[in-house]
C-alpha cells in the first residue's frame, strides 16, 4: 500500500517532560501505521508513556514538556509542522479525538450532556445550536444513549452511560482517527463488555481508525486488529492481533500474556519479576534486559525493531 | 457411578466436618432514606437475605458488580454497618452483642485489605508506624517484640530488605508495595480470618497476579479464611474454593469455583462469563449477548427475582412474582433461580 494512504503514521515520536531529577522520556522514538477502519491497542503497564504517546499525537502538552519532535502523517500530511493555531482548527477533535480516561472526571458536572456534545460540533462544524442538536441526537443513538438523557447533568447518568457520552463526544464532529485512553478500567464486566459491542459496531459502521491504549491484554483483544506493545516509552513489538495473540514475540509481550489470568484451563499465571525501569535514568542497552529470561551477551546493545514475518519485534533474539 | 456418589458424599463430609468460623444467617442491612435529614423515604436494600458459613481455612469469593451490596456486605462483617436483620456470627458468638472490649477482641481476629492501596495507607506515617499502629491498639506493650513482629510479617510479605521500608513513606512505594504494606498491616495480629476487598483492581496485570499469589501463599501458611470480594471472574479460580454470585443484594449463586465457572446455571452468572474477556483475536470479530439494561435500583428492586426485567428466559407469571428460592440441582451448586424448579 502506498505510505501516503495510510490513515496514520507515526515517525520517531518523542515527548519528553522536564523534571528537576531530569528529563522524563516517556516517549521516546515511536513508530508505527495505522490503516484506516482498524484498531491498533497500545499494551503497556502503567508508566510505560502509553498515555503520554496520546497526549503527543494530539499535541495535549502539559508545561513541562521538553524535547517534542519527530513525524505524524494524518493521510500523508505530516501535522506536527502545522501551527498551534491550525492544529486547534483542523486537526485536534476535528480530525483525531479522544475519549478519556475516566469519563466520570472528563464530563463538565454543571452542563446538561446535550450541550457538552453539542460543542464539539457548534466549534468545529460551525452549525447552529438546533442542528447540533440533531447531530448529537444521532451521536447518541449510534452509542445507544436514549435521546431524553440529552437534557440530564452527569451526575443523573451511570457510569457506563456516562463512558457512552464520552464516546458521542469525540464522534460528534466525525473524526477520521479516535484515541481511546483507557475507556474501560474502571466500569464493571457487563457495562465493560457493552461499551466494546458497541466500539466494534461503530468500527463496522463508520469506517474510522481507533487507537486503544489499555494495560488490560483480555478485554485489548475485543477490538484489535494489530497490537503495538510499549515498554519504557518504546515500542517493543508491532503484529497483527491474530498471530499476536496466539504467539507474542517479544519476551516481554510473552511474559505479559502469561500474567493474564485465564477462566478456563490449569495454567498458573505468571508475574514479571522486577520493576520497570525508571523514564529518567534508562539502561544504555535494551531496557527490558534486566527482567528479560533469556538475555544474552547482545543486550548490552539497544536493538533496533527487527522485521520478521510481517511483524516488528525490537529484540536481538530475532537479527 | 457410584464411586463418584461417594466421592461427592465424601467432599461434602469433609466440608461439614469442618469447623464454621463465620457464619451468616438471614442478614439484612438497609439503610435508611431520609428527607431533609427526617421524615422516612424509604431504605436502600443494600443486603437483603443473605446466608452463608464460612469454613476454617476456607477461601470464599464474592463476585459481584458495582452497587450490587458485596461493599455492604463486607462492611457489616467487619462490623462497621449493623444489620436491620439477621446475624454475624464469629465462632457462634453474635457480633451485634459484642460490647467495646469484644469487638476489639474481634477486630484483632479480622484482617481486612482495602482496594486502594494508596487511600488505604496514611501518607504522613512511615511504613513502620503504620504497622506498629495495630501492635499498639492491640496491647502489646514490649517495643522490642513489637519491632521484631513488624520484621517478621514483612519478611513474610516480601518487603525486603526489611530496614529499607521501614523508614519508608507510602507515595515513595510503589502500588504493589503499598498493597504489601497493607497487606502485612492487616496480618499483622495474626488474624483467623481476612477481608480482602478487591485487593488487585488497583494494580497492573503483571503485578496483580505477584499480589494474588502472595495473598494464597498466606493463607496456605496461616490457614485461613478468607472472603476475596471482586468484580472480576478471571481471578477467581486461582483463589477460592468456593463462589457467591451477588446480585442487587442477594446472593443467587453459590456453588464450588469450578462449578460456576464450567457449568454457570444462574443466566446472570452466564451473562457475567459471557462479558469477561479471554486474549483471542477473534473477539474483535463478535458481538456478545449481554442482557440489556442495567442493575436495578435497590431503593425499589424489582418484585420477583431481581434479574427479571433483564432476563432472556424470564417465565412470565412466576418470575416477575415470586423470588425464587434456593435450588440444588447438583450436589453443592445452589442457585436461585425458577428455571431449576422441576415441573415449572
Amino acid at each position: 500500500m502506498d505510505q501516503n494512504k495510510k490513515l496514520l503514521r507515526i515517525e520517531n515520536l518523542v515527548l519528553h517532560f522536564n523534571t528537576l531529577q531530569g528529563p522524563v522520556q516517556a516517549v521516546d522514538g515511536v513508530n508505527f501505521e495505522l490503516d484506516t477502519n482498524r484498531a491498533v491497542v497500545i499494551l503497556g503497564e502503567s508508566g510505560c508513556g502509553k498515555s503520554s504517546l496520546a497526549k503527543a499525537i494530539l499535541r495535549l502538552l502539559p508545561r513541562n514538556a521538553g524535547a517534542y519532535s519527530g513525524h505524524i502523517y494524518l493521510e500523508g500530511k505530516d501535522i506536527m509542522s502545522l501551527s498551534e493555531e491550525e492544529f486547534r482548527q483542523n486537526i485536534r477533535w476535528a480530525a483525531i479525538s479522544m475519549v478519556p480516561q475516566a469519563a466520570m472526571n472528563a464530563l463538565n458536572p454543571v452542563i446538561r450532556v446535550g450541550d457538552q456534545v453539542a460543542e464539539p460540533a457548534m466549534i468545529h462544524l460551525g452549525v447552529d445550536k438546533a442542528e447540533a442538536f440533531s447531530l448529537v441526537q444521532k451521536m447518541f443513538q449510534h452509542v445507544g444513549v436514549p435521546a431524553d438523557f440529552i437534557s440530564r447533568y452527569p451526575f443523573e447518568l451511570s457510569g457506563g452511560m456516562r463512558q457512552r457520552v464520552a464516546i458521542a463526544m469525540a464522534l460528534v464532529t466525525s473524526p477520521k482517527l479516535i484515541i481511546l485512553d483507557e475507556p474501560t478500567s474502571a466500569l464493571d464486566v457487563l457495562t465493560q463488555a457493552n461499551i466494546f459491542n458497541v466500539l466494534k459496531r461503530l468500527k463496522k459502521e463508520l469506517g474510522i481508525g481507533f487507537i486503544l491504549i489499555t494495560h488490560d491484554i483480555a478485554t485489548s483483544s475485543e477490538l484489535a486488529d494489530d497490537v503495538a506493545v510499549m515498554y519504557a516509552g518504546q515500542i517493543v513489538e508491532v503484529s497483527d492481533a491474530f498471530r499476536f495473540f496466539d504467539k507474542p514475540l517479544h519476551p516481554y509481550s510473552q511474559k505479559l500474556m502469561a500474567s493474564v489470568p485465564r477462566l478456563h484451563g490449569k495454567k498458573e499465571p505468571e508475574f514479571i519479576t522486577g520493576r520497570p525501569p525508571s523514564l529518567i535514568d534508562l539502561p544504555q542497552g535494551c531496557r527490558f534486559v534486566d527482567r528479560c529470561p533469556v538475555r544474552f551477551e547482545k543486550c548490552v546493545e539497544d536493538p533496533p525493531l527487527i522485521e520478521q514475518a510481517g511483524r516488528k519485534v525490537k529484540c536481538w533474539l530475532y537479527s | 457411578m457410584a464411586s463418584e456418589t461417594e466421592m461427592v458424599m465424601q467432599a461434602q463430609k469433609s466440608d461439614q466436618d469442618r469447623k464454621v468460623i463465620l457464619s451468616i444467617d438471614d442478614l439484612h442491612v438497609w439503610f435508611e432514606l431520609k428527607r431533609f435529614g427526617f421524615g422516612h423515604v424509604g431504605y436502600v436494600k443494600a443486603v437483603d437475605g443473605v446466608t452463608f458459613d464460612v469454613h476454617d481455612a476456607e477461601t470464599i469469593a464474592v463476585v459481584g458488580e458495582s452497587g450490587c451490596g458485596k461493599s455492604s456486605l463486607m462492611k457489616t462483617i467487619l462490623g462497621l454497618h449493623k444489620p436491620i436483620r439477621g446475624r454475624v456470627l464469629f465462632e457462634g458468638r453474635d457480633l451485634s452483642k459484642f460490647d467495646t472490649k469484644e469487638l476489639h477482641w474481634y477486630h484483632s481476629h479480622v484482617g481486612y485489605v482495602q482496594q486502594d492501596p494508596y487511600g488505604a495507607l496514611p501518607p504522613f506515617m512511615t511504613v513502620k508506624k503504620i504497622l506498629e499502629e495495630p501492635l499498639i491498639v492491640g496491647g502489646v506493650k514490649d517495643k522490642k517484640e513489637r519491632l521484631y513482629r513488624i520484621q517478621k510479617v514483612m519478611e513474610e510479605v516480601k518487603l525486603t530488605p526489611v530496614n529499607d521500608f521501614l523508614t519508608k513513606y507510602p507515595h515513595m512505594l510503589s502500588g504493589g508495595q503499598q498493597q504489601r504494606v497493607v497487606i502485612a498491616r492487616a496480618m499483622i495480629m495474626e488474624p483467623k480470618f481476612l477481608v480482602a476487598d478487591e485487593p488487585v483492581s488497583m494494580l497492573d496485570a503483571s503485578v496483580r497476579v505477584e499480589i494474588l499469589k502472595l495473598l494464597r501463599a498466606l493463607q496456605e501458611e496461616h490457614h485461613l479464611s478468607v472472603i476475596y470480594i471482586t468484580h472480576d471472574l478471571s481471578t477467581v479460580s486461582y483463589f477460592s474454593e468456593r463462589i457467591f454470585v451477588m446480585y442487587a443484594g442477594n446472593l443467587i449463586e453459590k456453588a464450588k469455583v469450578r462449578q460456576v465457572l464450567d457449568n454457570p446455571l444462574h443466566p446472570y452468572t452466564m451473562a457475567l462469563l459471557t462479558g469477561t474477556s479471554e486474549p483471542d483475536a477473534r473477539n474483535a470479530h463478535t458481538f456478545k449477548e449481554l442482557p440489556p439494561g442495567e442493575p436495578p435500583s435497590l431503593v425499589n428492586p424489582p418484585n420477583g427475582c431481581r434479574f427479571h426485567p433483564r432476563c432472556s428466559k424470564m417465565i412470565e407469571g412466576i418470575c416477575n412474582v415470586e423470588e425464587p428460592p434456593d435450588f440444588e440441582p447438583e450436589a453443592s451448586h445452589l442457585v436461585a433461580c425458577w428455571l431449576y424448579k422441576e415441573n415449572v
